[in-house]
Protein backbone atom coordinates (compact mmCIF):
# COMPACT_ATOMS: atom_id res chain seq x y z
CA UNK A 1 0.00 0.00 0.00
CA UNK A 2 1.31 3.39 -1.04
CA UNK A 3 0.18 6.45 0.90
CA UNK A 4 -0.28 9.57 -1.23
CA UNK A 5 0.01 12.36 1.30
CA UNK A 6 -2.94 14.75 1.21
CA UNK A 7 -2.26 18.19 2.66
CA UNK A 8 -4.82 20.11 0.67
CA UNK A 9 -2.59 21.04 -2.25
CA UNK A 10 -2.01 19.68 -5.69
CA UNK A 11 -3.61 17.26 -8.04
CA UNK A 12 -3.49 14.04 -6.05
CA UNK A 13 -5.84 12.18 -8.33
CA UNK A 14 -3.51 12.05 -11.30
CA UNK A 15 -0.92 10.29 -9.14
CA UNK A 16 -3.61 7.93 -7.86
CA UNK A 17 -4.83 7.30 -11.43
CA UNK A 18 -1.32 6.33 -12.50
CA UNK A 19 -0.91 3.93 -9.56
CA UNK A 20 -4.35 2.42 -10.25
CA UNK A 21 -3.32 1.94 -13.87
CA UNK A 22 -0.17 0.12 -12.70
CA UNK A 23 -2.31 -2.06 -10.44
CA UNK A 24 -0.63 -0.74 -7.29
CA UNK A 25 -2.81 -0.23 -4.25
CA UNK A 26 -2.75 3.30 -2.91
CA UNK A 27 -4.65 5.61 -0.65
CA UNK A 28 -4.89 9.40 -0.55
CA UNK A 29 -4.56 10.24 3.10
CA UNK A 30 -3.63 12.73 5.77
CA UNK A 31 -4.00 10.15 8.51
CA UNK A 32 -0.80 9.43 10.47
CA UNK A 33 -1.81 5.81 11.16
CA UNK A 34 -2.32 5.10 7.45
CA UNK A 35 1.00 6.72 6.65
CA UNK A 36 2.70 4.62 9.31
CA UNK A 37 1.09 1.46 7.93
CA UNK A 38 2.00 2.19 4.29
CA UNK A 39 4.90 0.52 2.47
CA UNK A 40 5.94 3.78 0.87
CA UNK A 41 4.95 7.44 0.70
CA UNK A 42 4.38 9.84 -2.16
CA UNK A 43 4.43 13.57 -1.55
CA UNK A 44 2.83 15.36 -4.52
CA UNK A 45 2.49 19.09 -4.86
CA UNK A 46 1.47 21.94 -7.09
CA UNK A 47 1.61 25.55 -5.95
CA UNK A 48 4.04 27.68 -3.99
CA UNK A 49 6.70 26.39 -1.58
CA UNK A 50 5.82 28.42 1.53
CA UNK A 51 2.09 27.89 1.27
CA UNK A 52 2.53 24.15 0.72
CA UNK A 53 4.91 23.80 3.70
CA UNK A 54 2.46 25.70 5.89
CA UNK A 55 -0.33 23.39 4.83
CA UNK A 56 1.79 20.32 5.43
CA UNK A 57 2.84 21.59 8.86
CA UNK A 58 -0.76 22.31 9.84
CA UNK A 59 -1.63 18.64 9.21
CA UNK A 60 0.89 17.69 11.88
CA UNK A 61 2.44 15.18 9.47
CA UNK A 62 5.95 16.66 9.25
CA UNK A 63 7.36 14.69 12.23
CA UNK A 64 5.54 11.56 11.00
CA UNK A 65 7.11 11.84 7.55
CA UNK A 66 10.56 12.52 8.99
CA UNK A 67 10.29 9.45 11.16
CA UNK A 68 8.80 7.17 8.47
CA UNK A 69 11.54 7.87 5.90
CA UNK A 70 13.97 6.21 8.28
CA UNK A 71 12.39 2.90 7.29
CA UNK A 72 10.43 3.30 4.04
CA UNK A 73 10.83 5.00 0.66
CA UNK A 74 9.39 8.42 -0.05
CA UNK A 75 8.95 9.99 -3.48
CA UNK A 76 8.41 13.73 -3.76
CA UNK A 77 6.93 14.97 -7.03
CA UNK A 78 7.40 18.50 -8.43
CA UNK A 79 6.80 20.87 -5.52
CA UNK A 80 6.75 17.76 -3.31
CA UNK A 81 10.33 17.12 -4.48
CA UNK A 82 11.34 20.70 -3.74
CA UNK A 83 9.93 20.41 -0.22
CA UNK A 84 12.38 17.59 0.51
CA UNK A 85 15.20 20.15 0.64
CA UNK A 86 16.30 22.39 3.52
CA UNK A 87 15.07 25.72 2.25
CA UNK A 88 12.90 27.25 -0.44
CA UNK A 89 13.13 30.81 -1.76
CA UNK A 90 9.75 31.20 -3.46
CA UNK A 91 8.00 34.35 -2.12
CA UNK A 92 10.44 34.69 0.80
CA UNK A 93 12.58 32.17 2.65
CA UNK A 94 10.90 29.03 3.98
CA UNK A 95 12.09 25.91 5.74
CA UNK A 96 11.58 22.64 3.88
CA UNK A 97 11.60 19.09 5.25
CA UNK A 98 15.40 18.99 5.20
CA UNK A 99 15.57 15.37 4.03
CA UNK A 100 18.10 16.21 1.31
CA UNK A 101 20.78 18.90 1.70
CA UNK A 102 20.19 21.84 -0.61
CA UNK A 103 17.96 24.78 -1.36
CA UNK A 104 15.30 25.62 -3.91
CA UNK A 105 15.65 28.81 -5.95
CA UNK A 106 14.30 30.46 -9.11
CA UNK A 107 15.65 29.12 -12.40
CA UNK A 108 18.27 31.35 -14.05
CA UNK A 109 16.27 32.27 -17.15
CA UNK A 110 19.27 33.22 -19.32
CA UNK A 111 16.80 34.38 -21.96
CA UNK A 112 14.69 31.21 -21.83
CA UNK A 113 10.98 31.12 -21.13
CA UNK A 114 10.03 30.61 -17.48
CA UNK A 115 8.31 28.38 -16.40
CA UNK A 116 10.26 25.50 -17.85
CA UNK A 117 7.26 23.76 -19.32
CA UNK A 118 7.00 20.76 -21.59
CA UNK A 119 8.86 17.56 -22.42
CA UNK A 120 12.57 17.57 -21.77
CA UNK A 121 15.15 14.79 -22.00
CA UNK A 122 16.94 13.30 -19.02
CA UNK A 123 20.69 13.04 -18.60
CA UNK A 124 21.07 10.24 -16.10
CA UNK A 125 24.04 10.98 -13.87
CA UNK A 126 23.64 8.27 -11.28
CA UNK A 127 21.71 5.01 -11.50
CA UNK A 128 19.55 3.71 -8.71
CA UNK A 129 16.43 1.61 -8.15
CA UNK A 130 14.16 4.34 -9.50
CA UNK A 131 16.13 4.93 -12.73
CA UNK A 132 15.97 1.23 -13.67
CA UNK A 133 14.99 0.74 -17.35
CA UNK A 134 15.41 4.44 -18.11
CA UNK A 135 17.54 5.37 -21.11
CA UNK A 136 19.68 8.46 -21.59
CA UNK A 137 17.57 11.04 -23.39
CA UNK A 138 14.18 9.70 -22.29
CA UNK A 139 11.65 12.51 -22.22
CA UNK A 140 9.60 13.55 -19.18
CA UNK A 141 7.09 16.34 -18.59
CA UNK A 142 8.10 19.40 -16.55
CA UNK A 143 6.19 22.46 -15.30
CA UNK A 144 8.18 24.55 -12.84
CA UNK A 145 9.92 27.87 -12.26
CA UNK A 146 12.11 26.89 -9.29
CA UNK A 147 14.77 24.22 -9.00
CA UNK A 148 16.81 22.46 -6.35
CA UNK A 149 20.45 23.42 -5.90
CA UNK A 150 22.15 20.46 -4.35
CA UNK A 151 25.38 18.46 -4.35
CA UNK A 152 26.08 16.14 -7.30
CA UNK A 153 25.98 13.13 -4.99
CA UNK A 154 22.22 13.62 -4.54
CA UNK A 155 21.45 14.17 -8.23
CA UNK A 156 20.46 11.16 -10.37
CA UNK A 157 19.35 13.04 -13.50
CA UNK A 158 19.35 16.51 -14.97
CA UNK A 159 17.76 18.20 -17.99
CA UNK A 160 19.28 20.85 -20.24
CA UNK A 161 17.25 24.03 -20.36
CA UNK A 162 18.30 27.51 -19.31
CA UNK A 163 20.83 25.74 -17.10
CA UNK A 164 21.37 22.16 -15.89
CA UNK A 165 18.03 21.58 -14.22
CA UNK A 166 17.93 19.14 -11.31
CA UNK A 167 15.44 16.51 -12.47
CA UNK A 168 15.78 13.42 -10.24
CA UNK A 169 17.29 13.28 -6.77
CA UNK A 170 17.89 10.62 -4.14
CA UNK A 171 19.24 10.41 -0.62
CA UNK A 172 18.83 6.99 0.96
CA UNK A 173 15.12 6.23 1.13
CA UNK A 174 14.19 9.65 -0.13
CA UNK A 175 13.59 10.18 -3.86
CA UNK A 176 12.39 13.22 -5.74
CA UNK A 177 11.28 14.03 -9.28
CA UNK A 178 11.06 17.64 -10.42
CA UNK A 179 8.98 16.52 -13.40
CA UNK A 180 5.59 14.82 -13.28
CA UNK A 181 6.05 11.05 -13.70
CA UNK A 182 2.25 10.71 -13.64
CA UNK A 183 2.10 12.88 -16.79
CA UNK A 184 5.22 11.56 -18.51
CA UNK A 185 3.73 8.69 -20.50
CA UNK A 186 5.47 5.32 -20.47
CA UNK A 187 8.73 6.68 -19.07
CA UNK A 188 6.93 8.26 -16.13
CA UNK A 189 4.90 5.14 -15.44
CA UNK A 190 8.09 3.12 -15.43
CA UNK A 191 9.62 5.45 -12.83
CA UNK A 192 6.53 5.10 -10.65
CA UNK A 193 6.59 1.33 -11.14
CA UNK A 194 10.25 1.20 -10.07
CA UNK A 195 9.43 3.18 -6.96
CA UNK A 196 6.47 0.95 -6.11
CA UNK A 197 8.56 -2.20 -6.60
CA UNK A 198 11.10 -0.76 -4.21
CA UNK A 199 8.31 -0.35 -1.70
CA UNK A 200 6.95 -3.83 -2.24
CA UNK A 201 10.35 -5.45 -1.87
CA UNK A 202 10.61 -3.73 1.46
CA UNK A 203 14.32 -3.41 0.90
CA UNK A 204 14.45 -0.29 2.93
CA UNK A 205 12.63 -1.48 6.00
CA UNK B 1 16.63 19.94 -24.75
CA UNK B 2 13.01 20.99 -24.55
CA UNK B 3 10.98 19.21 -27.22
CA UNK B 4 8.55 20.86 -29.59
CA UNK B 5 5.13 19.47 -28.80
CA UNK B 6 2.61 17.89 -31.15
CA UNK B 7 -0.95 18.12 -29.88
CA UNK B 8 -3.83 16.28 -31.55
CA UNK B 9 -7.21 17.86 -30.91
CA UNK B 10 -10.51 16.00 -30.75
CA UNK B 11 -13.91 17.63 -31.20
CA UNK B 12 -16.31 16.17 -28.68
CA UNK B 13 -20.08 16.56 -28.77
CA UNK B 14 -22.34 14.99 -26.17
CA UNK B 15 -19.50 12.72 -25.08
CA UNK B 16 -18.69 11.42 -28.57
CA UNK B 17 -15.92 12.40 -30.97
CA UNK B 18 -17.42 13.98 -34.05
CA UNK B 19 -15.92 14.94 -37.33
CA UNK B 20 -17.26 16.86 -40.23
CA UNK B 21 -16.06 19.37 -42.74
CA UNK B 22 -17.09 22.96 -42.09
CA UNK B 23 -19.82 21.85 -39.72
CA UNK B 24 -21.53 20.07 -42.62
CA UNK B 25 -22.31 16.41 -42.23
CA UNK B 26 -20.99 16.13 -38.72
CA UNK B 27 -21.13 12.54 -37.55
CA UNK B 28 -20.09 10.61 -34.51
CA UNK B 29 -16.93 8.65 -35.11
CA UNK B 30 -16.00 7.19 -31.79
CA UNK B 31 -15.23 7.24 -28.15
CA UNK B 32 -12.96 10.11 -27.05
CA UNK B 33 -11.21 7.95 -24.47
CA UNK B 34 -10.31 5.30 -27.06
CA UNK B 35 -9.07 7.90 -29.53
CA UNK B 36 -7.08 9.74 -26.85
CA UNK B 37 -5.42 6.42 -25.95
CA UNK B 38 -4.60 5.85 -29.62
CA UNK B 39 -2.98 9.30 -29.91
CA UNK B 40 -1.07 8.62 -26.70
CA UNK B 41 0.26 5.37 -28.24
CA UNK B 42 1.34 7.34 -31.31
CA UNK B 43 3.38 9.65 -29.10
CA UNK B 44 1.12 12.69 -28.69
CA UNK B 45 2.73 15.12 -26.23
CA UNK B 46 -0.57 16.37 -25.01
CA UNK B 47 -4.21 15.66 -25.87
CA UNK B 48 -6.72 18.42 -26.45
CA UNK B 49 -10.49 17.99 -26.23
CA UNK B 50 -12.66 20.69 -27.70
CA UNK B 51 -16.18 20.44 -26.36
CA UNK B 52 -18.62 21.50 -29.06
CA UNK B 53 -21.68 20.32 -27.16
CA UNK B 54 -24.46 22.78 -27.77
CA UNK B 55 -26.74 21.98 -24.87
CA UNK B 56 -26.20 22.59 -21.20
CA UNK B 57 -27.27 19.02 -20.32
CA UNK B 58 -24.73 17.57 -22.70
CA UNK B 59 -21.91 19.43 -20.98
CA UNK B 60 -21.96 17.14 -17.96
CA UNK B 61 -20.82 14.32 -20.22
CA UNK B 62 -17.50 16.09 -20.84
CA UNK B 63 -16.59 15.76 -17.17
CA UNK B 64 -17.10 12.02 -17.44
CA UNK B 65 -15.05 11.84 -20.64
CA UNK B 66 -12.21 13.71 -18.94
CA UNK B 67 -12.36 11.48 -15.88
CA UNK B 68 -12.18 8.29 -17.95
CA UNK B 69 -9.39 9.68 -20.12
CA UNK B 70 -7.31 10.69 -17.09
CA UNK B 71 -7.53 7.10 -15.84
CA UNK B 72 -5.98 5.77 -19.03
CA UNK B 73 -3.83 8.46 -20.59
CA UNK B 74 -0.75 9.74 -18.78
CA UNK B 75 0.18 12.81 -20.78
CA UNK B 76 -1.19 16.31 -20.13
CA UNK B 77 -4.82 16.81 -21.07
CA UNK B 78 -6.26 20.16 -22.14
CA UNK B 79 -9.98 20.81 -22.35
CA UNK B 80 -11.62 23.76 -24.08
CA UNK B 81 -14.95 24.81 -25.43
CA UNK B 82 -17.66 26.67 -23.59
CA UNK B 83 -15.65 27.24 -20.42
CA UNK B 84 -16.87 30.51 -18.97
CA UNK B 85 -16.53 30.49 -15.19
CA UNK B 86 -14.20 29.52 -12.36
CA UNK B 87 -16.65 26.74 -11.51
CA UNK B 88 -16.45 25.33 -15.05
CA UNK B 89 -12.66 25.32 -14.74
CA UNK B 90 -12.73 23.68 -11.32
CA UNK B 91 -15.05 20.91 -12.53
CA UNK B 92 -12.87 20.07 -15.50
CA UNK B 93 -9.61 20.16 -13.53
CA UNK B 94 -11.10 18.04 -10.75
CA UNK B 95 -12.12 15.47 -13.32
CA UNK B 96 -8.44 15.13 -14.25
CA UNK B 97 -7.68 17.73 -16.93
CA UNK B 98 -4.32 19.44 -16.53
CA UNK B 99 -5.18 22.62 -18.41
CA UNK B 100 -8.27 24.42 -19.58
CA UNK B 101 -8.46 26.53 -22.65
CA UNK B 102 -10.61 29.66 -22.53
CA UNK B 103 -11.61 31.47 -25.69
CA UNK B 104 -14.69 33.70 -26.04
CA UNK B 105 -15.19 33.94 -22.27
CA UNK B 106 -11.70 35.43 -21.89
CA UNK B 107 -12.60 38.24 -24.29
CA UNK B 108 -15.99 38.86 -22.68
CA UNK B 109 -14.56 38.74 -19.17
CA UNK B 110 -10.75 39.12 -19.05
CA UNK B 111 -10.88 38.93 -15.25
CA UNK B 112 -11.63 35.22 -15.64
CA UNK B 113 -8.00 34.74 -16.75
CA UNK B 114 -6.54 36.38 -13.64
CA UNK B 115 -9.00 34.68 -11.31
CA UNK B 116 -8.26 31.28 -12.81
CA UNK B 117 -4.50 31.90 -12.67
CA UNK B 118 -4.67 32.95 -9.02
CA UNK B 119 -6.78 30.01 -7.94
CA UNK B 120 -5.38 27.20 -10.08
CA UNK B 121 -2.01 28.54 -11.24
CA UNK B 122 -0.97 29.95 -14.60
CA UNK B 123 0.29 26.56 -15.75
CA UNK B 124 -3.26 25.34 -16.28
CA UNK B 125 -4.69 28.44 -17.96
CA UNK B 126 -4.49 28.38 -21.74
CA UNK B 127 -6.07 31.28 -23.60
CA UNK B 128 -7.24 30.35 -27.08
CA UNK B 129 -7.05 33.18 -29.59
CA UNK B 130 -8.78 32.88 -32.96
CA UNK B 131 -7.27 35.47 -35.27
CA UNK B 132 -8.22 36.77 -38.69
CA UNK B 133 -6.13 38.87 -41.05
CA UNK B 134 -7.22 42.47 -41.62
CA UNK B 135 -6.75 44.29 -44.90
CA UNK B 136 -3.85 46.27 -43.47
CA UNK B 137 -2.01 43.05 -42.62
CA UNK B 138 -2.66 43.16 -38.89
CA UNK B 139 -4.78 40.51 -37.14
CA UNK B 140 -8.12 40.86 -35.40
CA UNK B 141 -9.48 38.59 -32.67
CA UNK B 142 -12.71 36.79 -33.52
CA UNK B 143 -14.88 34.84 -31.10
CA UNK B 144 -17.90 32.57 -31.06
CA UNK B 145 -16.40 30.26 -33.64
CA UNK B 146 -15.40 33.13 -35.90
CA UNK B 147 -18.84 34.74 -36.02
CA UNK B 148 -18.01 37.87 -34.02
CA UNK B 149 -15.15 40.25 -34.80
CA UNK B 150 -14.11 41.78 -31.49
CA UNK B 151 -11.96 44.48 -33.07
CA UNK B 152 -9.14 43.55 -30.69
CA UNK B 153 -5.67 43.37 -32.15
CA UNK B 154 -4.45 39.77 -31.78
CA UNK B 155 -0.88 40.70 -30.84
CA UNK B 156 -2.02 43.23 -28.23
CA UNK B 157 -4.56 40.76 -26.86
CA UNK B 158 -1.85 38.10 -26.58
CA UNK B 159 0.30 40.49 -24.53
CA UNK B 160 -2.68 41.33 -22.36
CA UNK B 161 -3.61 37.71 -21.62
CA UNK B 162 -0.02 37.01 -20.62
CA UNK B 163 -0.14 39.95 -18.24
CA UNK B 164 -3.43 38.70 -16.81
CA UNK B 165 -1.76 35.39 -15.96
CA UNK B 166 -2.33 33.06 -18.91
CA UNK B 167 0.27 30.30 -18.97
CA UNK B 168 0.03 29.53 -22.65
CA UNK B 169 -1.61 30.73 -25.87
CA UNK B 170 -3.40 28.49 -28.34
CA UNK B 171 -3.29 30.54 -31.51
CA UNK B 172 -5.57 29.60 -34.40
CA UNK B 173 -5.56 31.37 -37.73
CA UNK B 174 -9.09 31.54 -39.08
CA UNK B 175 -7.65 32.27 -42.53
CA UNK B 176 -5.54 29.13 -42.79
CA UNK B 177 -7.74 26.82 -40.71
CA UNK B 178 -8.99 23.97 -42.88
CA UNK B 179 -7.09 25.20 -45.96
CA UNK B 180 -4.12 22.84 -45.48
CA UNK B 181 -1.59 25.21 -46.99
CA UNK B 182 0.41 25.47 -43.80
CA UNK B 183 0.23 27.37 -40.55
CA UNK B 184 -0.01 31.15 -40.67
CA UNK B 185 3.68 31.81 -40.10
CA UNK B 186 3.34 35.57 -39.99
CA UNK B 187 0.65 35.49 -37.31
CA UNK B 188 2.45 32.82 -35.29
CA UNK B 189 5.68 34.77 -35.40
CA UNK B 190 4.06 38.07 -34.50
CA UNK B 191 2.41 36.58 -31.42
CA UNK B 192 5.27 34.34 -30.28
CA UNK B 193 7.66 37.30 -30.42
CA UNK B 194 5.29 39.51 -28.46
CA UNK B 195 4.94 37.17 -25.48
CA UNK B 196 7.24 35.05 -23.32
CA UNK B 197 4.69 32.30 -22.61
CA UNK B 198 4.52 29.27 -24.91
CA UNK B 199 2.50 29.58 -28.12
CA UNK B 200 0.70 26.65 -29.73
CA UNK B 201 0.25 27.15 -33.47
CA UNK B 202 -3.01 25.88 -34.92
CA UNK B 203 -4.83 25.91 -38.23
CA UNK B 204 -3.68 25.02 -41.69
CA UNK B 205 -1.30 22.10 -41.52
CA UNK B 206 -1.72 19.72 -44.41
CA UNK B 207 1.54 17.81 -44.61
CA UNK B 208 4.69 16.91 -42.67
CA UNK B 209 6.66 19.91 -43.93
CA UNK B 210 4.17 22.32 -42.42
CA UNK B 211 5.15 21.12 -38.96
CA UNK B 212 8.89 21.56 -39.45
CA UNK B 213 8.22 24.91 -41.13
CA UNK B 214 6.27 26.36 -38.19
CA UNK B 215 9.05 25.38 -35.76
CA UNK B 216 11.89 26.52 -38.02
CA UNK B 217 10.37 29.82 -39.06
CA UNK B 218 8.48 30.96 -35.95
CA UNK B 219 8.88 30.87 -32.19
CA UNK B 220 6.03 28.35 -31.77
CA UNK B 221 6.53 25.88 -28.95
CA UNK B 222 3.87 23.42 -30.06
CA UNK B 223 1.63 22.65 -33.01
CA UNK B 224 -1.95 21.49 -32.84
CA UNK B 225 -3.84 19.62 -35.52
CA UNK B 226 -7.25 18.06 -35.65
CA UNK B 227 -8.47 16.74 -38.99
CA UNK B 228 -5.05 15.72 -40.26
CA UNK B 229 -4.73 13.16 -37.47
CA UNK B 230 -8.43 12.56 -37.35
CA UNK B 231 -8.73 11.46 -40.96
CA UNK B 232 -5.53 9.43 -40.50
CA UNK B 233 -3.72 11.35 -43.21
CA UNK B 234 -0.73 11.42 -40.87
CA UNK B 235 0.08 9.83 -37.54
CA UNK B 236 1.68 11.67 -34.66
CA UNK B 237 4.66 9.32 -34.91
CA UNK B 238 5.23 10.27 -38.56
CA UNK B 239 5.27 13.93 -37.59
CA UNK B 240 7.73 13.26 -34.76
CA UNK B 241 10.02 11.30 -37.05
CA UNK B 242 9.95 14.09 -39.60
CA UNK B 243 10.83 16.68 -36.94
CA UNK B 244 13.77 14.62 -35.73
CA UNK B 245 15.01 14.23 -39.31
CA UNK B 246 14.93 18.02 -39.56
CA UNK B 247 16.94 18.31 -36.38
CA UNK B 248 14.02 19.69 -34.39
CA UNK B 249 13.88 18.26 -30.85
CA UNK B 250 10.88 15.94 -30.55
CA UNK B 251 9.99 13.35 -27.96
Amino acid sequence: MIAIIDYGAGNLFSVKNALDFLGVESVITSDAAQIEAADALILPGVGAFGDAMNRLESTGLVPVIKQQVQKKPLLGICLGMQMLFEKGFEFGEHDGLGLIPGKVRLLNANGFKIPHMGWNSLNITQENAVTKNLAQGDYVYFVHSYMADTLPQYICATSDYCEQVTALVANGNVYGAQFHPEKSGKVGLSILKNFCELAQKGENK
Amino acid sequence: MLAKRIIPCLDVRDGKVVKGVNFVGIKEVGDPVELAMEYDRQGADEICFLDITATHEGRGTMVDVVRRTAQNVFVPLTVGGGISSVDDIRNILRAGADKVSINSAAVRNPKLISEAAEIFGSQCVVVAIDAKRREDGSFTVVISGGRIDTGLDAVQWAKQVQQLGAGEILLTSMDTDGVKNGFDLELTNAVSQAVTIPVIASGGCGCLEHFSQVFEKTGADAALAASLFHFKELTVSQVKEHLRECGIPAR
